[in-house]
């Protein structure tokens, strides 16, 4: 059997992250990515929080090929026929080294993997992985079709699906509760027109979330995110509620209904669709992560559930950076110790525990929970829209003062008992 | 009138393998499988029922997503991802 010293399952950003940190300490490491090339098997919303993983190879970033650094935050919330906006733009969020960028994968991932094999790593394109290969519990190399590969140490970076590391009984099986869809559409637009749609300065970046009808009152919400010459936009919803909805919506027609909107019909005007995608997306938080490491493997990114839907901010990518790097690291010392058992790499769980990465996951870790409560997608965002709409209507009867105008909404709408046990049951968020 | 569901999946790039990543137990879905959810989860909606009532899949338009995978409760789909060279190709996404 060919053997190498470490093999990473996965060229997308947790993979490519390890490799590069190895082939920087000269360990000897080949990334083996089932796509035509990194990324071609990829899907974003859009978005990565670049601040928390810049210090992190900070030689990389600068040259990225990221489409747009947002400056404009916006979260819509929709009532039938009515929306309301909140728009969020600071100085602070572009000034110096942005906070955040656009991205598209296919982009960004292969020209990681560019820099990977400038480090000297291998990165193989166009090769499965079949199968994790096990003796005694431990974790020896894999399988691709024929071809067996050994390796001291696997980096398992398979994605969200973990069809490897479920079937060698390393993770459970993907449930539907846990995992929402997310699928989008980019459409082209020039970027004068993207500019002025979003109110940017050239060059810069808005990003936009949508709560409320559009997902029909099932978990989840739509994006929009601007691209420099497209804009991704697409719906995530929760695949156990929308497994158990039975009034005969189908997934994909969720986008078609939501562009159709008057309200939304403007922003996509003129645009050209260039491609469609979908992915599966975990969402059970840190009670989903797998176990992190064991004798001769690790998990990273997506394939460890790391991925945070905080409702307004939405987190993966700068996880997936962040837990591959401290994967390699831990790999470094694994192999001056010469001891690649679940002990030597003991260090990786350590690590993680220290970093953003599971402490913002514990943070978090009632959120899941916090978001199968469905009036979160239904009731909140319709009536904080028709609370607005209220104040802003003029009709011909007399008119009640602002106050009066409002105090009825809140009382119809926020002033109950299921909102009272909604607040309560946010104290922890 | 929005796009159609085939329009938008011939937008992407397809490398059509020889065999079937995606194989149903018509079997389990006839006699176990009570919601037929694979018919309204999948985002490229490639499910559908033959004229003999058996479930079909149109597995060269599958983006990889895994929805019907995970949301297949019964167990009724082989599912693994398109070998070697094939499958969908995301050029920005």
């Amino acid at each position: 059997m060919e053997r190498v010293e470490c093999i990473v399952v996965g060229g997308g950003l947790a993979g490519l992250s390890a490799a590069y940190g190895l082939a920087e300490a000269g360990v000897e490491v080949m990334v083996l990515e089932r796509g035509d090339y990194s990324g071609a098997k990829n899907v974003t919303g859009g978005r990565l929080y670049l601040k928390p993983i810049r210090g992190i190879y900070p030689e990389l970033w600068d040259e990225a090929p990221f489409e747009r650094p947002v400056a404009r935050e916006l979260v819509t919330m929709m009532a039938e026929g009515a929306h309301t906006t909140v728009e969020i733009a600071s100085d602070r969020f572009t000034a110096g080294a942005p906070q955040s960028y656009t991205v598209l994968r296919a982009r960004l991932d292969q020209w990681l993997a560019e820099k990977v094999m400038e480090k000297g790593a291998m990165v193989v394109p166009n090769m499965k992985v079949d199968e994790l290969l096990r003796q005694d519990g431990r974790v020896i190399g894999i399988r691709a079709g024929e071809d067996e590969i050994g390796a001291d140490v696997v980096v398992v970076a398979e994605g969200v699906l973990r069809l490897l590391s479920s079937a060698a009984g390393l993770a459970t099986q993907p449930k539907a509760r846990h995992h929402a869809l997310g699928y989008k559409e980019v459409i082209e637009l020039p970027p004068g027109v993207i500019e002025d749609r979003w109110h940017l300065n050239p060059g810069e970046g808005a990003a936009q979330l949508f709560m409320g009808e559009c997902t029909k009152g099932m978990m989840g919400g739509a994006f929009l995110y601007t691209n420099r010459e497209s804009i991704s936009l697409g719906i995530v919803v929760g695949m156990e509620d929308m497994r158990r909805r039975r009034d005969g919506t189908e997934s994909w027609q969720l986008l078609d209904e939501f562009k159709e909107l008057p309200q939304i019909r403007p922003l996509v005007a003129g645009g050209t669709v260039a491609e469609y995608s979908a992915h599966a997306i975990p969402e059970g938080g840190i009670s989903q992560v797998p176990r992190l490491a064991g004798d001769g493997y690790l998990v990273a990114g997506d394939a460890a559930g790391f991925c945070l839907n905080a409702l307004v901010t939405v987190r993966g990518m700068d996880f997936a950076v962040a837990a591959g790097h401290l994967a390699a690291e831990a790999i470094k010392r694994a192999k001056a110790a010469g001891d690649f058992s679940a002990a030597g790499l003991a260090s990786y769980e350590a690590s993680l525990r220290s970093s953003f990465v599971l402490r913002d996951l514990e943070t978090a870790r009632t959120i899941p929970s916090f978001m199968e409560n469905p009036r979160l997608f239904t009731h909140y965002p319709r009536a904080v829209a028709r609370l607005l709409e209220s104040v802003y209507t003029v009709d011909e009867r007399p008119q009640d003062g602002l106050v009066k105008k409002a105090w009825k909404s809140v009382r119809r709408d926020f002033l109950n008992v299921a909102t009272v046990k909604d607040a309560w049951s946010a104290r922890r968020i | 009138m929005p796009m159609k569901i085939d329009a938008k999946l011939g937008l992407d790039v397809f490398k059509l393998d020889k065999e079937p990543h995606i194989v149903i137990d018509t079997e389990v879905c006839n006699t176990v499988c009570t919601d037929d959810a694979c018919l309204y989860v999948c985002p490229a909606d490639l499910y559908e029922r033959d004229d003999q009532g058996r479930m079909t899949v149109n597995w060269e338009g599958c983006l990889e997503c895994g929805t019907c995978l995970i949301c297949c409760d019964p167990r009724a789909l082989s599912w693994k991802y398109p070998g070697g060279p094939y499958g969908v190709q995301y050029r920005m996404s």
